[in-house]
């Protein structure tokens, strides 16, 4: 079995709500590392909550984990996005209970912001991460939504770019501008996650969506309104793009890389935009209840070894914070034979794995909200895939 | 009467009233208040009585709400359309195999109906089992398609709920006397006279549960139009699923809750008055 598909299961899953209503009270974060890590201690356990298929379908990465180190892993695909996985462990975050787990991947956006904000996350002791800091890529470091990666380091990160199929499309796409072409009325495929959309919008009206004001938002927000009342949007996607570009239902559409890479058919292309791309990244982080902390550390950094690291991204197909695994790829490429031999090869020399120096200088992240903008950016953009 | 004769009634409701209690007075008590609260994930939320959550998400949200009764109603007529003639057959013409074809009518749902509403997907897909032959023949127009449409998500709804309008049609025609429509024969009453002023009337209160349990899941269903829907075809469940759990806006998605609850509360209020109610809870007898 081969697939990998990150946002696998459909976003309906959230049905239970659990509410307190009453007085959320809120935290501001203070990295308290000393007084955090004092008197933690190696348990031989950890739990960890990751997104479906972002491992080895047999967990060799697990095994040799577990072979290096005497601790035992119990791995749940437990997330599947990132708003009802947030509603899920808030509560008992907020409580000061245990989410049952030590270890979770959270992407960059709006709810790892508020883990961070909210003091859910346990503050890392970068002083027992000497991987992270001799084997992270310089654009992995001290990340923008996390300075000096004060509660998170990446697992993976991914690209939002446009994938088309050459079936139907009989030109090259290259830009964002073509998402909003007349001609393609009805074939077009958005997402419907505010910061994508929106991070899309802001490109299409020449703005970095890191540094974006309220008047951009507006702006872009116009134009993505528009590109939806004359039409030419088919839908507004969660994850499910994938087939509806494979099959033809769009012919282009917003896509992430790993997806286009793994898992459409052939003659889908995946590419970034002359505007920018965004950029996203998923980071392992600690919950600040973990029973199990001191593990989680050791897994974190035991992933940075770039001969840890490589297997992984050989199955997972995106993109790796560690800096050295495309050369252990094509050396394993060279060494490998047949099919494997052919995938390998492919994967060290494709783009949307290792993308290229010109490919990343128009990569972009979302823009961090603060608790006074997210209502704004929020309100602005949300309507829109939602036909308001 | 004894004291425990007298108190007996109040035991037996005692458990089912805890529970309702428990879970769902108190939740709907909490809704009520956070719908009133300001404030963010972050800094935490302060009861504040906003009532502009109201507005707020009246003004943004209206036409959302006009379009998931519309929706909500355009299911519950098919349903009708679809569900009386299956039950009128089911209860007077299927003899002994009246629970075989009333649990073959029930087996689909066996199924988790969101892997159905996901098989939808994969028939009516542009170029799939369905639509690519009758465009290849030239039936329908090159650009023409379902999915992604208000027809997808309809007739999704329609399906989804065809059984909460088939079932209540059923038991109320099989509990009805056919010795009635004997009756009516011998007093020279025709079929069609016989069925429209024996048969329809006997059943209508079956057909006014089935409106009630059909039209109110209808119009907050969200599975249906995020599957099947296009960007114009959002319901007000989609919306308020999204407050929840993408932009962590409480109030203003608890006062959407309550506005649609009012809603559809009103809307089943004067449905009642006007159909009358009388009989939902009486065995019609002769």
């Amino acid at each position: 079995m081969s697939p990998v598909r990150r946002r696998d299961a459909l976003r309906l899953a959230g049905t239970a709500l659990a509410l307190s209503a009453c007085g959320v009270k809120g935290r501001a974060a203070t990295p308290d590392v000393t007084s955090f890590w004092a008197g933690k201690r190696r348990t031989g356990r950890l739990s960890w909550a990751n997104w479906p298929g972002y491992i080895e379908d047999d967990r060799a990465t697990l095994t040799a984990f577990e072979k290096d180190t005497g601790i035992r892993v119990a791995y749940r695909e437990a997330i599947q996005e990132m708003g009802p996985w947030f509603g899920k462990i808030r509560a008992p975050l907020a409580a000061g209970q245990s989410i049952g787990f030590d270890l979770m991947v959270m992407t960059n956006g709006i709810q790892l912001e508020q883990c961070r904000r909210l003091g859910y996350l346990a503050p890392l002791d970068l002083s027992r991460l000497p991987n992270f800091a001799a084997h992270a890529a310089p654009g992995f470091r001290n990340p923008s939504y996390d300075p000096g990666n004060a509660f998170t380091v990446p697992y993976e990160a991914g690209i939002t770019g446009i994938a088309y199929n050459t079936k139907y499309v009989d030109e090259e796409i290259t830009s964002i501008a073509q998402l909003f072409a007349p001609k393609y009325r009805g074939r077009v495929g958005m997402m419907s996650d505010a910061q994508e959309l929106g991070s899309f919008g802001l490109f299409s009206v020449g703005v970095d969506p890191e540094t974006s004001r309220p008047s951009d938002w507006e702006k872009a927000a116009a134009r993505l309104r528009r590109q939806r009342d004359d039409g030419i949007v088919r839908k507004y996607y969660t994850q499910d793009y994938v087939d509806a570009v494979s099959k033809g239902d769009v012919w282009l559409t917003m896509a992430w890389s790993g997806d286009v890479y793994t898992l459409t058919s052939p003659d889908v292309k995946f590419v970034v935009p002359s505007e920018g791309g965004t950029l996203w990244t998923d980071n392992l982080c600690i919950p600040r209840t973990a029973s199990s902390p001191v593990d989680a550390l050791t897994l974190m950094d035991w992933l940075y070894l770039p001969a840890h690291n490589a297997p992984l991204t050989e199955f997972v197909n995106y993109i790796t914070p560690v800096s050295g695994v495309q050369e252990i790829v094509r050396r394993d490429a060279a060494q490998a034979t047949g099919r494997e031999r052919a995938d390998l090869t492919r994967l060290g020399a494709s783009p949307l794995v290792f993308p290229s120096a010109s490919d990343m200088a128009r990569l972009r992240r979302y823009r961090r909200l603060t608790p006074d903008e997210q209502p704004r950016y929020l309100g602005i953009f949300e309507p829109i895939a939602r036909g308001s | 009467m004894p004291f425990s004769r007298r108190l007996a009634p109040y035991l037996l409701v005692l458990p089912g009233g805890l529970w309702l209690a428990v879970f769902f007075v108190v939740p709907v008590a909490m809704m009520a208040s956070l719908s009133l609260q300001t404030g963010n994930l972050i800094d935490g939320f302060r009861q504040t009585f906003h009532w502009q959550n109201y507005t707020d998400g009246l003004g943004t949200y209206g036409d959302t709400f006009v379009r998931s009764l519309w929706y909500g109603l355009l299911a519950t007529i098919l349903c009708i359309a679809l569900a009386y003639p299956a039950a009128y057959w089911i209860a007077f013409r299927a003899g002994r195999r009246k629970s075989s074809y009333l649990l073959l009518l029930l087996i689909p749902y066996f199924v988790s109906f969101v892997l159905r509403t996901v098989a939808w997907k994969l028939v009516l897909t542009d170029n799939g089992p369905v639509l690519g032959p009758l465009r290849d023949h030239g039936i329908v127009p090159s650009d023409f398609h379902v999915l992604d449409t208000t027809t997808a998500v309809v007739a999704g709804l329609t399906y989804t709920y065809l059984p909460f309008m088939v079932l209540p049609v059923y038991v109320a025609l099989e509990r009805l006397d056919p010795r009635l429509i004997e009756a009516a024969h011998d007093l020279h009453a025709d079929r069609t006279a016989a069925f429209a002023r024996v048969v329809l009337p006997l059943s209508l209160p079956g057909v006014f549960a089935g409106v009630v349990m059909t039209f109110v899941p209808a119009s907050a269903d969200y599975v249906n139009a995020e599957i099947l829907g296009g960007p114009r075809n959002t319901m007000i469940g989609n919306v308020i699923q999204a407050q929840y759990f993408d932009d962590g806006a409480y109030p203003v998605a608890s006062a959407l809750s309550f506005t649609l609850m009012a809603i559809l509360l009103a809307g089943i209020f004067l449905y009642a008055r006007a159909l009358g109610t009388r009989g939902i809870l009486d065995t019609p007898t002769p």
